[in-house]
């Protein structure tokens, strides 16, 4: 295949060999539907031209069992194909269990990208060989969409709620990543590289970031300096719920609803504290709306996450793995 | 005209600006649209060659991201709501339907004038925001950006949509009482000609759909203007809602498109096959079940919008449903040409092309309702090739087939054949130049609406242009020999194609009253086994 003129792309994951064969079974079912009715135009359009003093064909009204047939067999090929397709739409949406997070902003006409380790980059993203890699995404301003054509996925990227997308990258290389929904001017510009490393190399180069500290980290920071811990500690007179087994645990509102507590959830309380009140607490807390941007708001995440999987006495964070958040969970009720 | 004319007729029964501006003659109104809508296409097709001028090459050297932003924006609005969805039902519904069922006009003349009117109105809103700056987001006016961000004048062009959207909504009312009330004695349902099923059906989606978008419009304005929240997140809305909104109507609105088309394709088959249709319940009821069921798969436009899972499975198995009748109506029309007396006069080298194109365009919209496939080539050039097929390669075929058609009951005078064929094929080839490489970019991962692309994509890109070139040329002869034959053509007798509708029973072009005694009709639709067979035409010029 020349470089100049690719006919087909790259798959560089497991899935896109499954959309792939997918694609290419509808390929087959399509030229054989096509030819099928071609070859019966050309034929009929030769067997049955005008000739001189043709007299009036006789009239054919129909058939049924012919009508049965033409919406029975296409009907029965079509159920086929959903089945097959929804299978791996679910391979597509649902990550496993032993996912790496990497955090993702779109901003026009950007991507701001930062692993749990802190390392951030912009319009490029590192990731391992054969590991798989869940994107947790959010928009700061309008619909973006994270398209990786070698992978086969893409996700719209929304602001005011984080969606996902994962992908076990199967082949070393660099693979473009597109922005897919239109989003202004320089859409076309929203656009970088996915590099995929050598596991050796990848860790390599993760810890080889300047002056980056673990997003958990630069979180507790961020929760200090915003003052989150005047009322959010033991010493506060309890104004705030304490948050440290918070994350992934079942909230009781004042309402006696009980809520998630996801990444949804903590996002909507820091900008929209009075939305989802916890049971026992007065609606006291005010908007971080302006003070925290999503990537602080990301970082402040990856705190609570690494708090509550340490545990109230502080211990190290523990490797556990996070929960995978439900693709386009809302942050509004 | 005089010298051939044995009477008046519509075209000589008044002269002068105000004849042709207060008229309330169907066939005069008809004539309106065909001028405005000739424009639009005109106007949008323009717009067409100056995306794959810029799209020759990579770099976007050709217009600033900007400028290509906005063009492709007034291409989608201007092709779509101002060509595609009128277009059929506005020049060949209007002139038409009230022949075909032996009626003397609309049930409300004064009305269908009101509707060219607004959708006049509407166009000029369109041109006025084209002067003063144009408009960048995308036909679909996406939020929170169109609501938030752009700094290009929505409002004039959101309004301009909203006074045309009236304009539909008067004319599938006008087409729905006429259908129902002014049929000729003996013209029963199962009777007429399935033009006639095929604009009922799309009448019915027009007024059931037009005001959802007229509605999402009108929300969007006031969220631009107001800041009332109701997508952006800032203000407390929710972006995903509006894509709800906007599919809900313009996924059935790609039915408002399609039907017409599918309308005209059924009188042009019989009669150069001269068969009755082969299924006509099934044609006719397919039209009925795909305006119902076309309301119920707006959500596969959202696959990958953050839609659940569970969303996503409903409208999947949905759209590969409204396939069907889809499918049942190719196989009937297929079925219609056995056994035929098949003549390949220029309406039916565009039935042809329809058929083939539209299959095509089908087969590639069941891979788009597949999940997994769709994740993979939403918003690529995949999708662009799909639609143009189904839009172009349908309706545009349908439509210039249907004006080829009936243009010397029209005109009152004959198109030029050898150069209709030759045109018809040059579309046809031009067409597939175009589009069919936009399937494999698509799928290579080229997303639509890229003003610059990397550059391996260039290959299939300079064929696309080249392919638009040949469209190009292909859409200017007709134009052209059209115009000519209004004045130079050959004199049109009332029926020269020997074909079976009560429209071919009066003089070419029509008297104002259409018919000079009501008919009655006795027989179903599509008798040819009782017209005799027109002379050889199959190979004359």
């Amino acid at each position: 295949m020349r470089s100049d003129l690719p006919l087909f792309p790259v798959a560089a994951s497991a899935e896109a060999r499954e959309v792939d064969l997918l694609f290419l079974a509808t390929v087959l079912l399509s030229i054989f539907f096509a030819s099928l009715i071609t070859a019966l135009l050309i034929g009929f359009a030769i067997k049955y031209r005008r000739r001189p003093k043709d007299k009036p064909p006789a009239p054919i009204h129909g058939s049924i069992v012919l009508e049965i047939l033409w919406m029975v067999i296409p009907l029965f090929l079509a159920l086929t194909v959903f089945v097959w397709g929804a299978d791996v739409y679910f391979q597509l949406s649902r990550p496993p269990d032993d996912t790496v997070t990497v955090n993702v902003v779109g901003k026009r006409w950007m991507w701001k990208l930062q692993h749990p380790s802190g390392r951030r980059e912009i319009n490029e993203l590192h990731v391992p060989l054969g590991t798989a890699v869940r994107l947790n995404m959010t928009s700061e301003d309008v619909i973006h969409s994270f398209y990786v054509p070698a992978f086969r996925v893409k996700a719209d990227v929304l602001p005011g709620r984080y969606t996902t997308t994962w992908f076990r990258a199967t082949r070393p290389g660099r693979y473009h990543l597109f922005c897919a929904e239109y989003c202004g001017t320089q859409h076309s510009g929203m656009i970088g590289w996915v590099e995929v490393m050598e596991p050796e190399a990848f860790q390599a180069w993760l810890a080889g970031g300047v002056g980056e500290i673990p997003m958990a980290a630069a979180g507790e920071r961020l929760f200090n300096d915003l003052g989150c811990t005047t009322c959010h500690s033991p010493g506060s007179g309890a104004r705030g719920p304490l948050l440290d087994k918070l994350y992934s645990s079942s909230v009781k509102l004042q309402t006696g609803e009980r809520v998630p507590a996801d990444d949804a959830y903590l996002r909507e309380s820091i900008l929209y504290p009075a939305a989802k009140v916890t049971f026992g607490y007065q609606p006291v807390m005010p908007t971080f709306r302006g003070l925290v941007n999503e990537e602080g708001i990301l970082e402040l995440i990856e705190f609570l996450k690494s708090r509550s999987a340490a545990g109230v006495e502080g211990e190290a964070p523990v490797a556990v793995p996070p929960p995978a958040a439900p693709q386009g969970k809302r942050p509004t009720p | 005209m005089s010298e051939h004319s044995t009477g008046t007729n519509y075209l000589n029964s008044g002269y002068g600006v105000r004849s042709w501006l207060l008229t309330v003659d169907h066939k005069r109104i008809a004539l309106l649209y065909l001028g405005s809508v000739t424009l639009m296409f005109m106007l949008g097709g323009i717009f067409a060659a100056l995306i794959r001028l810029e799209l020759l090459t990579p770099m976007g050297d050709f217009f600033q991201a900007d400028t290509y932003n906005k063009i492709f924006t007034l291409h989608g609005i201007v092709m779509v709501f101002f060509f595609l969805i009128p277009g059929i039902p506005a020049v060949l519904g209007n002139f038409l339907i009230p022949m075909m069922i032996g009626a003397r006009d609309l049930a409300f003349p004064r009305i269908n004038l009101l509707s060219w009117y607004l959708y006049t109105i509407g166009a000029l809103f369109t041109l006025y925001n084209i002067v003063v700056g144009g408009v960048d987001t995308g036909w679909t006016f996406y939020t929170p950006y169109s609501s938030s961000y752009t700094s290009t004048n929505i409002v004039p062009v959101a309004l301009g949509i909203f006074i045309s959207g009236f304009s539909s909504i008067l004319t599938g009312l006008n087409f729905i009482v006429t259908i129902h009330k002014m049929r000729a004695p003996g013209l029963t349902w199962f009777r007429l000609p399935l033009f006639i099923w095929a604009h009922y059906a799309y009448s019915i989606i027009v007024i059931l759909g037009t005001p959802v978008i007229a509605i999402t419009i009108v929300m969007l304005a006031l969220e631009r203007v107001f800041r009332l929240g109701f997508f952006d997140p800032a203000l407390g809305g929710d972006p995903v809602l509006f894509q709800h909104f906007f599919w809900f109507y313009s996924h059935p609105a790609v039915y408002i498109m399609i039907l017409p088309a599918m309308g005209v394709i059924n009188e042009i088959v019989t009669c150069f096959s001269r068969k009755r249709i082969f299924g006509y319940s099934f044609v006719a009821a397919s039209s009925l079940t795909i305006a119902l069921l076309g309301f119920l798969v707006w959500g596969h436009h959202m696959f990958v919008s953050s839609q659940s899972v569970f969303a996503g499975l409903v409208f999947s198995v949905l759209s590969f449903l409204v396939a069907i009748p889809s499918a049942v109506k190719v196989f009937n029309w297929t079925a219609t040409l056995y056994k035929g007396s098949i003549s390949f006069q220029t309406p039916m080298l565009y039935v042809f092309g329809f058929l083939g194109l539209f299959t095509i365009g089908g087969l590639t919209g069941l891979m788009l309702a597949s999940l997994g496939i769709d994740v993979h080539v939403h918003d690529t050039y995949f999708i662009v090739a799909h639609f143009h097929y189904i839009m172009v390669g349908g309706t545009v075929m349908g439509y210039l087939g249907g004006l080829h058609f009936w243009w010397p009951k029209i005109s009152g005078r004959m198109y030029p054949e050898w150069w209709g064929r030759l045109s018809a094929l040059i579309i046809f080839v031009g067409f597939n130049l175009t589009f069919f490489p936009q399937f494999i970019v698509g799928y290579l991962g080229m997303p639509r609406r890229y003003h610059a692309y990397p550059p391996e994509f260039q290959v299939l890109n300079v064929m696309s242009t080249a392919g638009a070139s040949i469209l190009g040329v292909g859409y200017l002869i007709p134009l052209v020999y059209l115009i000519w034959s209004m004045r130079y053509g050959k004199v049109a007798p009332a029926n020269p194609f020997g074909a079976s509708g009560l429209e071919w029973q009066t003089p070419s072009p029509p008297p104002t009253e259409n018919f000079a005694t009501p008919p009655v009709v006795t027989e179903e639709a599509y008798a040819y086994d009782k017209i005799p067979v027109p002379e050889h035409r199959a190979y004359a010029g």
